[in-house]
Order: C-alpha cells, then structure tokens, then sequence
C-alpha cells in the first residue's frame, strides 16, 4: 500500500549531495522513506511524501539536509495567525 | 487523572546489564504501550520527562530532545546499569533527538528503533534491525478512527450552540409565531449544521483516502455539499416557493464551507501533512471559507425577512 501522500510541490526539503558522506541517518529516521541510499548516497525519491518533520536535518552530522520543519496542523497555523501562544497547538508565527 | 509516569530508569521483566536500555516519554499510554509490547523480555526503559507529552508530539516541541536525553542519562547513571553503550530510541523521537550529538555527549550510541512498540519483539529479536514497514508510519483506518472523537469532542460545544442560535434566528423570524418558524429552521439549518459538521469531523478522517482532492478542504467541501444537498431535498411537499429555494441555497453554501473548514483542522490529527502544505491549502481555503459563510448568511438572512417570506 502506498502511503497517501498531501500537497504537490510544496515541501521544502533539499539535500545537498555534496556533503553527504553516506551515514544512512536519513533514510532510517524518514517515517514516510523520503529517502534512498544509492551508490552509497542519499538521495530524495519523493520529495512530496515529505512532512517536514525534520528529523533527516537534525541527524545529518554534515547538514547536508535543509528542511523549514513544523507542524502540518491548521489549528496551530490558526492559533499562529489569531495571536494565541497558550494553545495547544503552537508553531512559531516568525516561521 | 494522572497520565504521566515519574523520569527515569525502569526495569521490564529481569533485566541485566547486557539488556537492552529502551527510551519513551513519560506520556503514561507510550509508557503502558511499551511494557505492553515487551512483555516476556527483559529490558531496562529510559522514561524522559516530555510533560506527559508523547514521543512524536514533544519530539516535535523538543522536549523529548537530545538535551533532555543527555540529562536523562547522567541523572540515572544508566551506564552504570549496563555495561554496553546503546540506547534504542522509538523512530519517531528522531524530530527532536540528534544522535550523533547524544553519542557525542553521553557516549552512548544511539539506535532508531521500530515507529510502533508493537514491532520492538521483532526488532530486537532481528538483531536489531527494523524492516521497511517497521520504519513507515500508515495512517489506516483504525488509527483514523481512533482520532476522530478528539475532533468531536473539541467541536462540539461550538457547533451546538450554532445550531441552536439559526434555531432561534429561525423562531424570531417566523410569522407563525416563535415555535413554529424554529422548528422549521431547526429541521433544516439546525439539521444541515449538524450533518456538515459530521460531514467535515467524522466523514472526512474515515473516507480520506477515497475522497477526491489532496487539501483536505476540498475534500471537505466534496463531501459535506453532497451530504448537504441530500439532506435539503429531503423536504416533502409541493413547489416551496423562490424565496424558501433562496435559503435552501445559502443552507448548502455554509454547510458546504463548515464541512470544509472542520476537515481542514483534521490535518493536525494526520501522520503526512507538512506544514507548507497547510499554509498553502489555507491561504486560499480559509478566505473562501469566510466568503461563503458571509455569502451564505446574507442570503439565508434575506430569505427569511424580504417581504413575501411567510416562515
């Protein structure tokens, strides 16, 4: 089964393949396998499987992935835009 | 009720210290699904203090982070526990947990275990090594379902006291008297409220994969307007007039645009919206919204009290 997959086109997922060394953390963290290894490489397969969750970026030692993570929630893209920081569901408005 | 468990160092079944050391949050469910799920073995598990926050939710807010893991580590003085250096985390603490730089700090090499504690058996029974399915997070039906009364519950005291607010607008409007044009109101307006919104809470989460459209607004919008409109031609009688048609209109724009605002908000309950993605649906989805609801309103208001309307 194919997971279903949201928006085309949006994600902001880059991998720069120039500073990957091959560790293989991205495509284990991935929970939606964004990710391959090929030729001993990571590389994006589907980039709009992406949730931005950012947990390929934070376990990339050479910050070779870039990803504006957050939260796909509207509620908080609400709370974001009302003003409410007290919510439950917060992103950063500065984001 | 309490639904947090005490930080710290645990024991499951008769652990030793070549055991394996599992890290959750201190969520009480997360930490009831792990015992649950090892069962028989024998492991010591790590509880972070995320707040009572489970993995995925304070991954994302940091609080079950490399820091907190760091700390977590040097308070229980787990290596003195065990003799090897390995932590198996759950997959999905991976948004808040850097590896290299808890293995950097603490020494310990950090291992993803399995998205589900249900699968850590058959990881570690593995060696250690987690399939391809082990690492996806799905988002079937069950798990669909499991989410839906939160929205419920969260909706539903705004969306009756809409309900009864058209019921009395209804009622004030009536030439035949307060009853009777409440009751007519309530058996459409009240009614298209109520079926919209379980159109947009309850629909859309269930029939997500099969619904047509990929922002969730649409969907929304696909489905409550059918349910809408079907609810609307379910009057009996003759010919009932222009200006009962006119509110039978605006009835299926609102129920419409509720629908679609109430499944827009399920995209926080999802396992695969990013937040690009909803800032894009919601700038077009959110004005559009408010639009028809205005539009909506307006002409709902006008077919109630332009001369000829009769309750």
């Amino acid at each position: 089964m194919r997971d279903m997959v949201y928006l085309r086109g949006v994600a902001t997922l880059e991998l720069d393949s120039e500073l990957c060394i091959g560790c293989g953390s991205c495509a284990v963290v991935c929970p939606h396998a964004v990710f391959v290894m090929a030729d001993d490489l990571a590389r994006i397969t589907d980039r709009d499987a992406c949730m931005e969750c950012g947990a390929c970026a934070l376990n990339c030692e050479t910050e070779a992935i870039t990803v504006r993570s957050g939260v796909g929630c509207a509620a908080a893209v609400l709370n974001a835009a009302l003003g409410r920081t007290d919510a439950c569901c917060c992103i950063d408005p500065g984001d | 009720m309490r639904y947090t468990v005490v930080p710290g160092l645990y024991g499951i079944g008769n652990p030793d210290r070549q055991s394996p050391v599992l890290v959750t949050a201190n969520y009480k469910l997360s930490f009831d699904h792990l015992r649950r799920a090892c069962d028989g073995l024998d492991a010591w598990v790590l509880v972070l203090d995320t707040g009572g926050v489970n993995v995925w939710c304070a991954a994302g807010k940091g609080s079950f982070g490399t820091d907190e893991l760091a700390h977590r580590v040097v308070e229980t003085g787990v290596d003195m526990v065990v003799d090897h250096r390995r932590l198996i985390l759950p997959q999905l603490g991976a948004s808040g947990v850097a590896a290299h730089l808890v293995e950097r700090r603490t020494g310990f090499e950090v291992t993803w275990g399995p998205v589900m504690a249900a699968d850590l058996p058959a990881f570690l029974a593995a060696g250690m090594s987690a399939t391809p399915e082990m690492r996806r997070k799905r988002f079937g039906l069950c798990e669909r379902a499991t989410v839906v009364p939160v929205e419920l519950c969260s909706a539903a005291a705004p969306l009756l006291a809409a309900a009864l607010a058209v019921v009395a607008v209804g009622g004030l409007a009536g030439s035949s008297g307060f009853q009777a044009g409440a009751l007519t109101e309530a058996a459409r307006g009240g009614v298209v409220v109520l079926i919209a919104a379980l159109a947009g809470l309850v629909g859309v989460p269930l029939l997500l994969p099969w619904l047509p459209g990929r922002a969730f607004s649409v969907k929304g919008a696909v489905l409550g307007g059918v349910v809408t409109a079907v609810a609307l031609s379910w009057r009996t009688g003759g010919d009932p007039g222009w200006l009962l048609r006119l509110g039978d209109v605006a009835w299926l724009i609102m129920g419409t645009a509720l629908s679609a605002f109430l499944a827009m908000n399920f995209t926080g309950s999802s396992t695969f919206t990013s937040l690009s993605g909803v800032r894009r649906e919601m700038r077009l989805a959110v004005p559009l919204e408010i639009a028809a609801v205005i539009v909506g309103l307006a002409l709902w208001l006008s077919s109630l009290w332009l001369p000829g309307a009769g309750g």
